[in-house]
């Protein structure tokens, strides 16, 4: 009975997800957002639905999402495209990029107008104390504290590569968030960082942009890519940005989405022609928004729990006998909860069938919530006491109805403890399947995160915080419903007793 | 029968009388609970066999011809008295009508309070919880009837007064039962034949009086002694 209630219920939250047609992915910076909302509104004018999966991971889990179809486009620069995708050690030219990309079944269109090229920046004062003004001229100020963004760090044409490039010997070096370097360089803490070049903030913190005097950075002329099978009507709709967006117009939408923290607005001054009133401030409220995540990150933990119960439970019951079998279910699954989340994520996106979607998160999100409730459940039907364990054999009980009239029973606190844990790290965890594009309160708080505003990350961080708190308080009452009285009541005399 | 290296049963010939009580007796770690558990098949003997009239290779069935009690009864926490006697005849989808004639039956029996039926383990007393545990042993009519150590935990008043009602009921069922007790005055106040043990052999069974006049070896008489000096004191 509460098992078809709660299948109902998943089948109507399965039918609250956005219809499945044409996927614009972007990456988790401003300017992607931005871009990706134009092409969304651009792909709904000429006729399309369109779902707007914003804000995932890094160039790999976008590029693998487009790979596998689970995304139609998104925009990228030339540049990534040569380093990261090409993985190409020299230039390239867009005709060469265009026939390698070809193989993937995927396209590229014309740069859209602007280049939006890797940037060192420095706080005026400081590039007016040491006379910088070319990245050349930092070989004479090894100390300055650089803040790097991780992905930078990382990459073969990253901060590595520009010191060898420059003979730059900086040791004082620490990876950041972008959108946290902003604040770092404003307060002192860091001297310099990465930017890119059409950064509103540059202009907002009035940051001093050093000049790539050797020309170590790759041109990064923005442009879409898309899978070759892509409808020519939508393909044509996406070729309209096509030369229409230089630098200075860029940063201006920019400074839009991180002056009112929302990206639709930004992407409909795109539409603005000029001397025409903008647009209404929001179009869905705050309340409806939270409700929308709310509602899907209840679907990404339901979903995920269920089938951690579903399998956990009989996993539990084969590792609570002794043997090689049970030592390899409890090893592996914990495991499993060692690996980091993230990286979890990151390793899921490129399995065929999954991809950047729901499913995938609901997958990570199963394998960490399996541990607490296979271990649980072994260790509850372990401390069955010898006497109970032999009497349900000795009474003529087939085994089958010894495990479920008396072994289970008995282990139900244990089990439930367990059930309990999963679910509070699962719904904590469940924010990170923002990252790729499977929604949830995790939204709110990567844009807050990309816009460094601490009061967008709030409103994903306190309803997934009390969240947490009622999937306890909901536990705490299903122990009274579930927990067989004889056991509460042995419970309550052992208290008594002590 | 070993455990690991030890031996805790030697090869026996031991035959019990159908209909009758047989109670086996010895120090600790001799062997006698081991006997009830080889019969009721919590365990697999090392060599030879247990040979039960009318039982076929099938454990389960087995098990069902027997009643087993043991000294803390062994009943299941979450379930109440009811639940826990009628689990198998439940289990074995029997006519509620026919259940609860055989449990108003076995509270009789048992002088088992019918109110107290729903209590749970925890708010039974040790006497309560041990006529439950018979109760269930009992609810699928069993023909034998094995108990280990049924009074041992339990404080001389009471244990008196159940050795009285056991007698009772072993007369009135007219069952094979098989008990195990280190008390020689229990032994001797219940049995028909005493199987005296020592050390995984037994050294001798029969009746209390054959024990006593024709003992097979001095302890035999040095057991019966012991026992005896304690209860006079």
């Amino acid at each position: 009975m509460m098992l078809k209630r709660f299948l109902l219920i998943m089948l109507f939250a399965w039918q609250m997800m956005p219809a499945q047609d044409i996927a614009i992915g972007s990456k988790r910076f401003t300017e992607s957002y931005v871009l990706g909302e134009i092409a969304a509104r651009l792909l709904s004018e000429a006729g399309f639905e369109t779902t707007h999966r914003q804000g995932l991971g890094g160039t790999v889990i976008v590029w693998e999402a487009l790979k596998s179809g689970s995304i139609r486009m998104y925009p990228d620069y030339t540049g990534t495209v040569q380093e990261v995708i090409l993985k190409s050690d020299g230039p390239v030219s867009p005709a060469e990029m265009r026939k390698q990309l070809a193989e993937f079944g995927v396209g590229m269109s014309e740069e859209l107008g602007f280049n939006n090229t890797y940037a060192i920046a420095v706080r005026r004062e400081t590039a007016e104390k040491f006379e910088l003004r070319r990245i050349s001229d930092l070989k004479k100020q090894p100390d300055l504290i650089a803040g790097i963004t991780h992905e930078t760090l990382d990459r073969d044409d990253g901060w590595r590569a520009m010191c060898r490039h420059y003979g730059l010997t900086m040791t004082n070096v620490r990876g950041l968030d972008h959108a946290i370097s902003y604040a770092a360089i404003a307060d002192g803490s860091i001297d310099l960082m990465d930017a890119y070049s059409t950064d509103a903030k540059l202009v907002e913190y009035d940051l001093v942009v050093l000049d790539d005097d050797l020309r170590f950075f790759p041109e990064y002329k923005a442009v879409f890519l898309y899978r070759l099978d892509l409808d020519p009507a939508a393909l044509a709709a996406i070729r309209s940005m096509e030369g229409q967006i230089d630098e200075k117009r860029m940063i201006a939408l920019n400074a839009e989405a991180e002056r009112s923290n929302d990206f639709g607005r930004a992407a409909s001054l795109y539409f603005t022609k000029a001397g025409e009133a903008p647009p209404p401030e929001t179009e869905t409220t705050f309340w409806e928004k939270l409700l929308g995540w709310t509602l899907q990150h209840l679907l990404l933990v339901g979903v995920s729990m269920f089938f951690a119960i579903l399998i956990g439970i009989p996993l539990g019951i084969r590792a609570s006998r002794p043997g090689k079998l049970s030592q390899m279910i409890l090893g592996v699954t914990g495991i499993i909860q060692t690996i980091p989340s993230l990286a979890l994520l990151a390793l899921l996106v490129p399995v065929p069938f999954m991809g950047i979607s729901a499913t995938t998160a609901i997958v990570a999100l199963f394998l960490y919530s399996l541990l607490p409730i296979v271990r649980n459940t072994a260790a509850g039907l372990q401390n069955i006491p010898r006497p109970v364990r032999e009497s349900a054999a000795a009474i003529g009980l087939e085994p089958f109805a010894q495990l479920f009239k008396v072994f289970l029973p008995m282990a139900t606190r244990t089990i439930l403890a367990g059930v309990k844990t999963s679910a509070i790290i699962n719904v904590g965890t469940a924010t990170l399947a923002a990252l790729i594009g499977a929604g949830g309160l995790g939204e709110p708080i990567i844009s807050g995160l990309s816009l460094n505003d601490s009061q967008t990350i709030l409103q994903g961080a306190i309803p997934a915080a009390l969240l947490a708190i009622a999937v306890q308080l909901l536990f705490e009452g299903l122990d009274r419903f579930l927990i067989p009285k004889g056991l509460r009541l042995e419970a309550e005399n052992l208290k008594s007793r002590v | 029968m070993t455990f690991g290296e030890v031996v805790a049963l030697y090869p026996t010939d031991l035959q019990i009388p159908a209909g009758k009580t047989t109670v086996l007796i010895g120090p600790s770690g001799c062997g006698k609970s081991t006997i009830l558990r080889l019969i009721i098949g919590l365990l697999q003997p090392t060599n030879g066999h247990v040979h039960v009239a009318g039982g076929g290779d099938n454990l389960v069935a087995l098990r069902r011809q027997m009643g087993y009690v043991i000294q803390d009864g062994g009943l299941f926490p979450h379930l109440n008295a009811r639940e826990n006697v009628l689990l198998m005849p439940r289990q074995l989808k029997q006519d509620e009508a026919a259940m609860n004639r055989r449990l108003t039956e076995l509270c009789n029996l048992t002088h088992f309070s019918m109110e107290a039926l729903e209590r749970y383990p925890v708010e039974l007393s040790g006497g309560q919880r041990q006529r439950v545990s018979l109760m269930r042993a009992l609810a699928l009519d069993p023909d034998i009837l094995l108990l280990d150590e049924p009074l041992g935990a339990l404080d001389p008043m009471v244990r008196a007064s159940l050795q009285r009602e056991l007698k009772e009921i072993f007369a009135n069922l007219g069952k094979t039962v098989v008990m195990v007790t280190h008390d020689m005055a229990e032994a001797a106040f219940l049995a028909d034949m005493i199987v005296l043990l020592r050390a995984g052999e037994v050294v001798q069974s029969g009746s209390l009086d054959e024990l006593r006049d024709q003992p097979a070896e001095p302890y035999v008489n040095e057991f019966i002694d012991a026992q005896r000096s304690l209860v006079q004191l």
